[in-house]
C-alpha cells in the first residue's frame, strides 16, 4: 500500500449565523462536522453527497480556502494550521484545484496563454519568457488542445475545451493532490466522458491524486478508487468503490443509489426503487442522534437519542450507522 | 388515443451577433393525449426553443419564429391572435421551468400566485380560488397548505418550490405540461420526489407531458416516446424501449455509450463522442453531426432525411442501417 498523502483528522467547520453589526449571532450552521479520512497517493477519494452536504466546505478547509473550526489537516505529514504563511504558499503549489464552472473561474480579459503563465511567473516556476511560452504550449497539448488555443480569449472556447484550460491551469503548479470539485457536471454530456477520460490519462502519467467532489454517483463509481458518502456534514460511510456500489451499507447510501434513474427502459421498468421521504433538515440545527434518522426507511428508536459512531464493520469498510 | 399536439415543420431563428442562428430547423413531432414525450440533446439543442415556441414565448424582436405549424387539438396556434393565445397558456398548456425561483413571483404570497391564475382562466370566486388552491397544494405533497398560501416562495425549499410550480401547472386542468429540466436544478433524492409525483398526477389527471431534459436515465424512465434533438433538428425518434435498444442514430448511440452506468460492471475506459458541440453559427453544409460522427460517409455533406428505419422509429442518418449490423456484430 501506497503511502498517505492526505490526511484529515475530525475536520469541523462551523459558520455563524447573524452576528453582524446589528445582530447578535444566533447560530452556527455544521458545514463540515467531524470528517476523517486519508488519501493514498496516486488513488482517487469520490466524495458524495448531496448540497449542503459540506462537501464543498471540506474541500476549501484542505485547499486552506477555509480556516477549520478545528481538526487537523496533514499534507505529506506537515500541518497546514501549524505552518508559516511562506511554507503554506510552498504547500499551496502542490494541492491544486479544479472548479464546476470554468467560465467563471477563468478571467475573460486574459487570454488562455496568459491564464498559463501568469501561476508559472507568479510562483517562478518558469522564469524566463520564452521558455514559459513553451511550457504553456506544452500544458494545453497535455490536455487535449492545440498551441494556438494560447492566443484564444476564454469565451472563444467550447465549455469543454474551457475545463481543459482549467485542467491545464492546475497542473502549471505540477501538483500532488488536486480537489476536482464538481470538474464536469455544467458540461454536456458528450463532452463530461471526454474529460473524464483526461483526468484518468493524467492521474495515470503524472501520478496525480484525486479528490473527486460530486453529486453524480455514476461518475464517481467510474474514476474513484474509494468513495466518502457525506449527509449533513458528516460521512456516514466511506469503503472502496466496488464494495460502497455493490454492498452499501448505510440507508441513505442505498437511497441514494436507488435514486439515480438508469438510462434504459428496460431495467427501470422492474426496478425497485426507495424514493426517500422529506428533505435534507438544515445544518443550523440538524436533528439529534442520527442526523439521518427522521428520512431513514429503517429508523429505530434508538436512531434518534444516539449518535451512531463511524464504525468499521468489516476490514475497510467503515458506515456510521446503529444498524448496519 | 388522439393527437393532442403535432408540431410541424417548426422553424425559429434567432439574429445574433454572429448572424441568423437556426435554433430550431424544421422539426416535427406529436404528443398523443395523456402520453409523456421526451425532447433530449444538449444545451443549444433547440429543445427548451421548441418550448418556448409552442407558448409563443420567443422573445421579440431577436427571436422570430419563422415557419410551420403547432396544432393543439386541431387549431394551428401560430394562427392565434394575442388575446386567443393568452386563453391557451396556462389553461390549455402548462409550463414547469427549470429554476423554480426565477419563475416565482418573490414579492407575492404562494396564495396570490396560485389563485391569479384561477381568478382569470376559471372566473372562480376568490373564496372559491383559494379552496381550489388549498386543494392544488395538497396534491403536490405541501404539508400544511393553508398555512403555507400566506407565505413567500423564499420560505420554501428548492424542492417545495418545484412543488409549488406543478401546483401552478395543475390549477387550471390543463391537456398539457410543458417541463423544461423540470428537476435539474435539484438533488437525487428531491429529484426522485418530484418526477415521482408528476408522473402520478399526470396518470391520475390524464395529462399529456413533454419532458425536456439532456439526462438519459430520466427519459429511461418517465417517457413512452423521445425525440433526440441535435443543432436545431430532430436527428431521432421512436419509442423509449426501442430507441435505447435500437438506437438508429450515431449521435443516440454516442450519448448512450458515453455515460456510465450503474447497473452495469465498470467500465475500464470511457467511450465519449469525440470533438465539441456544434456552433450554430458555423454549421457544417449537410448532417450537423458528421465531424464529429465514426460513421462518416462522403454522402454525409448532404443533408439526411428523418426517414423510417422500423415501425415507429426514424432516423436522419444515411447508415442507420450499417448501424444496426455493427450493433450486432
Amino acid at each position: 500500500m501506497s503511502e498517505v498523502l492526505l490526511e484529515v483528522e475530525n475536520l469541523v467547520k462551523h459558520f455563524p449565523v447573524g452576528g453582524g453589526v446589528l445582530s447578535r449571532q444566533s447560530g452556527v450552521v455544521r458545514a463540515v462536522d467531524g470528517v476523517s479520512f486519508t488519501l493514498r497517493r496516486g488513488e482517487t477519494l469520490g466524495l458524495v453527497g448531496e448540497s449542503g452536504c459540506g462537501k464543498t466546505t471540506t474541500g476549501r478547509c484542505i485547499l486552506q480556502l477555509e480556516r477549520p473550526t478545528s481538526g487537523r489537516i496533514l499534507f505529506e505529514g506537515i500541518d497546514l494550521a501549524a505552518i508559516s504563511a511562506a511554507e503554506l504558499r510552498a504547500v499551496r503549489r502542490r494541492v491544486q484545484v479544479i472548479f464546476q464552472d470554468p467560465y467563471s473561474s477563468l478571467n475573460p480579459r486574459m487570454t488562455i496563454g496568459q491564464i498559463l503563465a501568469e501561476p508559472l511567473q507568479v510562483h517562478g516556476i518558469v522564469r524566463e519568457r520564452t521558455a514559459r511560452q513553451g511550457r504553456v504550449e506544452e500544458l494545453l497539448v497535455q490536455v487535449g488542445l492545440a498551441p494556438q488555443h494560447a492566443r484564444r480569449y476564454p469565451h472563444q472556447l467550447s465549455g469543454g475545451q474551457r475545463q481543459r484550460v482549467g485542467i491545464a491551469r492546475a497542473l502549471a503548479m505540477e501538483p500532488a493532490l488536486i480537489v476536482c470539485d464538481e470538474p464536469v457536471s455544467a458540461l454536456d454530456v458528450s463532452i463530461q466522458a471526454q474529460i473524464i477520460n483526461l483526468l484518468e490519462d493524467l492521474q495515470r502519467r503524472l501520478g496525480l491524486t484525486y479528490l473527486f467532489i460530486a453529486h453524480d454517483l455514476s461518475v464517481v463509481r467510474h474514476i474513484s478508487d474509494r468513495v466518502a458518502v457525506m449527509y449533513l456534514g458528516k460521512i456516514v460511510e466511506i469503503t472502496d468503490r466496488t464494495a460502497l456500489y455493490e454492498e452499501p451499507r448505510h440507508p441513505y447510501t442505498r437511497a441514494l443509489l436507488s435514486a439515480v434513474p438508469i438510462p434504459d427502459p428496460a431495467v427501470e421498468e422492474t426496478r425497485e426503487r426507495t424514493v426517500l421521504r422529506g428533505e435534507v433538515p438544515s445544518a443550523l440545527n440538524p436533528p439529534p442522534g442520527c442526523v439521518f434518522h427522521p428520512r431513514c426507511p429503517i429508523a429505530v428508536a434508538r436512531c434518534s437519542a444516539e449518535v451512531p459512531a463511524l464504525r468499521e464493520i468489516r476490514p475497510t469498510h467503515w458506515s456510521a450507522c446503529h444498524l448496519a | 388515443m388522439t393527437t393532442l399536439l403535432q408540431v410541424r415543420n417548426l422553424k425559429t431563428t434567432f439574429l445574433t451577433s454572429a448572424g441568423v442562428v437556426r435554433a430550431v430547423d424544421g422539426v416535427s413531432w406529436d404528443v398523443e393525449e395523456g402520453e409523456t414525450v421526451a425532447l433530449v440533446g444538449e444545451s443549444g439543442c433547440g429543445k427548451s426553443v421548441s418550448a418556448l415556441s409552442i407558448m409563443r414565448l420567443v422573445a421579440e424582436p431577436a427571436g422570430r419564429i419563422e415557419g410551420g405549424e403547432i396544432l393543439y387539438k386541431g387549431r394551428d396556434l401560430l394562427r392565434l391572435s394575442e388575446p386567443e393565445m393568452r386563453r391557451v397558456r396556462g389553461r390549455e398548456i402548462a409550463m414547469v421551468f427549470q429554476e423554480p425561483m426565477t419563475s416565482l413571483n418573490p414579492v407575492l404570497t404562494i396564495g396570490r400566485q396560485l389563485t391569479e391564475g384561477l381568478e382569470i382562466h376559471m372566473q372562480m370566486s376568490p373564496v372559491q380560488a383559494r379552496a381550489r388552491a388549498i386543494e392544488l397544494l395538497g396534491m403536490v405533497g405541501i404539508p400544511d397548505p393553508a398555512r403555507r398560501l400566506a407565505q413567500y416562495p423564499h420560505h420554501f425549499s428548492g424542492g417545495m418550490r418545484q412543488r409549488m410550480m406543478i401546483a401552478m401547472a395543475l390549477a387550471c386542468n390543463p391537456s398539457l405540461i410543458l417541463a423544461d429540466e423540470p428537476t435539474t436544478a435539484l438533488d437525487v433524492t428531491i429529484q426522485a420526489q418530484i418526477l415521482e409525483l408528476m408522473r402520478d398526477l399526470a396518470r391520475r389527471l390524464g395529462v399529456a407531458m413533454l419532458i425536456i431534459t439532456h439526462n438519459l436515465g430520466v427519459v429511461a424512465r418517465y417517457a413512452d416516446r423521445v425525440n433526440v434533438m441535435y443543432a436545431g433538428r430532430i436527428i431521432e425518434q421512436a419509442g423509449a424501449r426501442e430507441i435505447y435498444a435500437n438506437p438508429r442514430h450515431p449521435y443516440t448511440l454516442g450519448l448512450l455509450r458515453s455515460v456510465p452506468r450503474l447497473d452495469e460492471p465498470r467500465r475500464a475506459r470511457l467511450d465519449p463522442i469525440q470533438g465539441q458541440p456544434p456552433d450554430l453559427t458555423r454549421l457544417p453544409p449537410g448532417c450537423a453531426f458528421s465531424p464529429r460522427c465514426a460513421y462518416r460517409v462522403e454522402r454525409c455533406s448532404e443533408a439526411p432525411a428523418l426517414e423510417s428505419v422500423a415501425t415507429g422509429h426514424r432516423s436522419a442518418c444515411w447508415e442507420a442501417m450499417r448501424l444496426v449490423k455493427q450493433l450486432a456484430a
